[in-house]
């Protein structure tokens, strides 16, 4: 049985992140990694790749987690945790460890749809008894907002910077969380920090299933989207409503989606506030969101019909 | 700020104690600070929920005030704060240093 998820019963548990972590103010990271340990009532071991999260919690010497805590190199955290959890059930077996463990990691989408991608392949085709969590802000922010496979089309990054040549990025971005679903693994699921208490529950569910799970979860960076410091929950929401973000979950290849906007917005007001989306609004490059939006359509109207008969409205 | 001098010889690769960055205070980087009306506040913990900072203080379910060593400034809490009959609870206002 998992504990509560009421704020208040929450707010008496310790949050496994310790202050004076280096990450940006207003940082989605930092709210997505409180979440998930809030969720969580086993002890968490847990393993970064390379990436805003691991560059911020551990400053030498220092460290701001509160649970084992392993940084691996960009490409193999699935790797690592895959061999943590691999000891662990050899020790289990040998008697020498008896506690029941949960195996958790944070990865950026850089260490999640690129580089890292085949040791995470690799550990889902497996099937290791993990939890593997992208904190999805579509770019390599850390060194310098780069473009990665999770950047969005149109977008502006240093790498794919809008001008007279290119109008941002010219490639749609990878669906990942169907990727990960492709590989048949018992749990996926998308999730938003705006929607805590459907974040918290994906979790909570994902860690009742014994295999490999993969959450994908949206993390605003108002340095690399060009917006406010203080609008990363707000912006989350905006792109839960336009279904830029959608909230779904695949339990054994069945898919639900687990929460449906009320008033559908339209994927402008989503776009309007950040300024990696600014030249998006020149007349010239109208057809971006036009396409943008087609595609948004066309992907939630298929997920609906993948998951309309579980869909319940909250 | 004083914080520990590292060198090679004190630095390693495994760090033995847990949650030690509390010794790095985030604070001066604030240069909004926020301010909370108590008779606002319906204690939805919303702002301690979203803190990414960990600097909201809350005791028995009840926000106290804000942890301003750590307090970065961002605003996620004045902004998200939905506050009593539209009267936000946390307002942010530049902070006067001395």
């Amino acid at each position: 049985m998992s504990s509560s998820l009421k704020i208040k019963e929450l707010s008496k548990k310790e949050i496994l992140l310790a202050q004076g972590h280096r990450m940006c103010q207003g940082c989605g990271a930092s709210i997505v990694v409180k979440m998930v340990m809030l969720a969580i009532d086993k002890p968490i071991v847990a393993c970064s790749p390379t990436g805003c999260l691991e560059v911020t919690t551990c400053i030498s010497d220092y460290t701001s987690w509160k649970i084992p805590w392993i940084h691996s190199a960009f490409e193999n955290a699935a790797a690592t945790m895959a061999g943590v959890e691999t000891m662990y059930r050899s020790l289990k077996k040998q008697g020498k460890i008896s506690e029941d463990m949960s195996f958790v990691v944070f990865a950026g989408d850089g260490g999640t749809y690129d580089i890292g991608f085949q040791s995470l392949s690799g550990a889902l085709e497996r099937g290791h008894d993990m939890l593997y969590i992208c904190y999805d802000n579509g770019a390599y922010m850390n060194t310098g907002i780069q473009r990665s496979g999770a950047t969005p089309f149109g977008a502006s990054t240093t790498t794919s910077p809008a001008g007279s040549a290119v109008p941002g990025k010219i490639h749609q971005r990878k669906d990942i969380t169907r990727i990960m679903a492709a590989h048949n693994i018992p749990y996926v699921a998308q999730a938003s920090p705006s929607h805590h208490l459907d974040l918290m529950r994906k979790i909570q569910k994902a860690l009742s299933i014994e295999g490999p799970k993969y959450i994908n979860i949206l993390s605003p960076c108002h340095r690399g989207w060009r917006s406010k410091p203080d609008d990363a929950i707000a912006l989350s929401r905006l792109a839960v409503n336009t279904s830029f973000w959608p909230l779904f979950e695949i339990e054994n290849g069945k898919t639900r989606v687990t929460y449906i906007p009320k008033d559908k917005r339209p994927l402008r007001e989503f776009l309007r506030p950040q300024g990696r989306f600014a030249h998006l609004f020149q007349p010239e490059n109208e057809w971006i969101i036009e396409k943008s939006q087609a595609k948004i359509d066309a992907d939630w109207s298929a997920l609906l019909a993948e998951g309309a008969c579980e869909a319940i409205e909250e | 700020m004083k914080t520990k001098i590292i060198d090679r010889s004190n630095c390693r690769p495994v760090i033995t104690q847990a949650g030690n960055s509390v010794a790095l205070k985030t604070g001066s980087w604030r240069s909004l600070e926020p301010v909370l009306l108590k008779e606002n506040c319906t204690n939805c913990l919303l702002c301690w929920l979203y803190c990414p900072d960990m600097s909201v203080i809350v005791r028995d379910g009840k926000v106290e005030g804000f942890d301003m060593d750590y307090c970065k400034g961002c605003g996620i809490c004045a902004l998200e704060c939905p506050g009593k009959k539209g009267q936000k609870a946390i307002r942010m206002r530049k902070e006067e240093k001395e």
